[in-house]
């Protein structure tokens, strides 16, 4: 046991901590995220000088286009952007979800396609897995994969699909067999988001903005070469992808409550506090600590042993709440002031638009519920309750 | 970075739960024939020549096996103070101590000899009467000492801050000991005990709990393992680490010694389930030095006024570099 960093892992995060000093641009530091993060060439350009210093795809594999590091250089890399509040990759759902992907279960002419493009965040990705009737319970999907002349025809309803609407591909779980139900007869389909029927609406989420999407396919023509893995065997695939999309992830989540965290404390000095309040932050300091190093020994069990530790898995769930209520002692310290509109707000509305932000943070990404159910289920070893 | 125990501190982990199985009341000889007692004394003085991780593994060990003695008061609270024929004493397990910090001293029943704050240093406790009061807890009783008089002078006054974090720290790590027996009690249950036809762990109304009671336990063992590698290494976050470890172990452990009760039902409110032992404990935990609420308020002086936190500079984020 010893907490403090490798001399190995002091130097990988100087060199980045100096790079980020020198490289990310004034106005991009503290971006808030939300629709305008999407407008304009700043995120594309700020994605791509990641790529060209090495630091995308750091786990890949070197033949891939990654840079064949150990997990604990991603951990770094994603507690030092998000401590100089640095905005992430444009493309996570390519590099967090749909290269993984492509790594475990794509073919040499896929991977040769797909991986380096969206490394180099020259083309970008999203997700088409939730649908109107099939959220938690995933294996509900009903989108169509109709097989015909050697590829498929696709007919149906995505949502809640961020960057659709600056995508280049999808990767979607599709029906292929209509007989089917539940687990069988999914496939997974890589899909051109500018082919012909393929339509995106952005959704306007409680925030004002939009994020997230809804994509229809109507009679959408997928070339057979666009298949991952075999067909009838899309809910295997797809685990693949939610395994990734809750990896090192923990890592940048406890850094951003870490950054949230300083600024809830900023405010108390600035605007005090009472005894309640401070016992609050309190509370929500020694967590977030909690979280840090429960990732911590995640990650070392993963570095010595292949696998994460099962205590990881809460992660995301401790953030999630973590987040809503550090934003809303937030509103609370503000008093009357966290009534006000974006436009006259203290601090440009920064704690109105994050306290109605984090009430997605225990919907994305798995639910709450569906989180408390994989724990108690798969760590704790309770009977399954479906 | 490397948050995992040695093999050899794992099977030290092994023996303690093994031994702890077969001899729920071990005598402090036993103790230091295992080696126990001198963990973190140096070679020279008769110890093991171990650190605090290695005593940390005891807390929760002898936490969740609700272990009655003098190990808390001596190693957990005393040592710091002591100088080389005592901690030779100790290791050999020829002595044991308590310190009185406040009018309630703890281990006053099991404990040989008695330090005691005067001024600008730890004494000795020499002559006086101890009454051994009646606790909620019973395994670990508190006494009030009457009379006596400052014999030899221990240590320094000085001292008292690395108690206050040491002390802290073992008291959160036997929370996790704690909390742990508690939550394998309720799982135990769940899994077994059928209502309307299904293993109630089945029913989200009861397995969510305890989701949540599991996330209190790891979260309990992040921070309490932090402060424990902190005091081991004289890192400059112990205090505040073992300030927040207490705070969150200790409140933790009494939720989930309740969450447990309740999973039990009738069961768990009975005198004969242990779980009212572990919970009695875990109340104690809590009470004893600081409460959750009061480490908090030392907490937040720290975060907010940037003042310190029992001495040591607040430095909340960044992990050392180097080493």
């Amino acid at each position: 046991m010893d907490l403090r960093d490798t001399p190995e892992e002091a130097a990988f995060r100087a060199a980045l901590r100096s790079w980020l000093e020198e490289n990310l641009p004034d106005d991009l530091a503290g971006h808030r995220g939300g629709a305008t993060r999407f407008e304009g060439p700043e995120m594309r350009e700020w994605s791509r000088a990641l790529f060209d210093a090495g630091y995308v795809g750091l786990t890949w594999p070197e033949e891939y286009g990654g840079g064949g590091a150990p997990y604990n250089h991603q951990a770094i890399f994603l507690e030092e952007m998000a401590r100089a509040e640095a905005p992430p990759h444009i493309g996570v759902i390519g590099i967090g979800m749909a290269g993984p992907t492509i790594i475990a279960h794509g073919t040499d002419v896929q991977k040769a396609r797909y991986l380096q493009p969206l490394l180099s965040a020259k083309e970008i990705w999203c997700q088409g897995f939730s649908e109107p009737g099939a959220g938690s319970d995933l294996a509900g999907v009903r989108t169509s994969a109709r097989v015909e002349n050697g590829g498929f025809v696709v007919n149906g309803q995505k949502v809640w699909s961020s960057f659709a609407h600056i995508a280049d591909f999808c990767i979607l779980l599709t029906r292929s067999d209509p007989e089917s139900s539940r687990h069988a007869g999914l496939t997974y389909l890589i899909v051109d988001m500018h082919a012909p029927g393929v339509e995106v609406r952005p959704l306007r989420q409680i925030t004002g903005e939009s994020e997230f999407n809804e994509i229809f396919f109507n009679d959408v023509h997928v070339p057979e070469e666009n298949l991952l893995g075999d067909v009838g065997s899309g809910w295997q695939v797809a685990m693949t992808t939610l395994l990734h999309e809750r990896g090192t992830l923990g890592f940048a989540l406890q850094a951003a409550l870490e950054v949230q965290i300083r600024k809830l404390v900023a405010l108390a000095r600035d605007r005090g506090a009472d005894t309640l309040q401070r016992d609050g932050i309190a509370r929500e300091w020694i967590e977030m600590q909690a979280v840090r190093f429960t990732n911590y020994r995640s990650l070392s069990t993963l570095m010595k042993t292949g696998m994460p530790g099962p205590e990881g898995s809460i992660s995301k769930l401790v953030w999630s709440e973590g987040n809503q209520r550090v934003t809303k002692l937030a509103l609370e310290i503000l008093g009357p002031d966290a009534a006000l509109g974006e436009g006259n707000a203290p601090y440009g509305g920064y704690w109105q638009y994050q306290q109605l932000r984090s009430r997605g943070n225990t919907i994305e990404a798995g639910t709450s519920e569906v989180l408390r159910n994989i724990v108690a289920e798969r760590v704790l070893g309770l009977p399954y309750s479906r | 970075m490397d948050f995992t125990f040695t093999p050899e501190q794992e099977a030290l982990r092994e023996q303690a739960r093994e031994f702890l199985a077969a001899n729920p009341e071990p005598t402090w000889a036993q103790l230091a024939e295992l080696g126990w007692t001198g963990v973190s004394i140096a070679e020279e003085e008769g110890g093991a020549g171990l650190t605090f991780v290695e005593e940390a593994v005891l807390f929760e060990e002898l936490g969740r096996a609700l272990y009655h003695g003098p190990f808390f008061a001596t190693v957990g609270l005393s040592l710091p103070a002591l100088g080389a024929e005592d901690r030779a004493a100790v290791a050999a397990g020829e002595a044991s101590w308590t310190l009185a910090l406040g009018p309630l001293v703890p281990d006053l029943d099991t404990a040989a000899h008695v330090a005691i704050v005067g001024g600008d240093g730890i004494y000795e406790l020499e002559g006086g009467e101890r009454e051994i009061l009646e606790t909620t807890d019973t395994s670990r009783p508190l006494g009030v000492v009457r009379g006596g008089e400052a014999g030899r002078r221990l240590a320094d006054s000085t001292v008292l801050t690395a108690i206050e974090t040491r002390s802290r720290t073992a008291l959160a790590l036997e929370a996790c000991g704690i909390a742990r027996a508690a939550l394998e009690d309720a799982l135990e249950y769940a899994s077994s005990r059928e209502q309307f036809g299904k293993k109630i762990g089945v029913y989200q109304a009861v397995s969510h709990p305890l989701a949540d009671a599991y996330t209190h336990v790891e979260l309990s063992r992040s921070l309490a393992l932090w402060a424990a590698w902190c005091v081991a290494n004289d890192d400059p976050q112990a205090a505040i680490a073992g300030a927040a470890a207490k705070s969150y172990a200790g409140e933790s452990a009494v939720q989930v010694c309740e969450t447990a009760i309740q999973a039990l039902g009738g069961i768990g409110f009975t005198w004969e389930h242990r779980l009212h032992r572990l919970y009695k404990r875990a109340l104690w935990i809590e009470s004893f030095g600081a409460s959750g609420t009061a480490l908090r308020a030392e907490i937040a002086a720290s975060l907010i006024e940037e003042k310190t936190a029992s001495g040591t500079s607040p430095a909340p984020v960044t992990v050392a570099q180097g080493g």
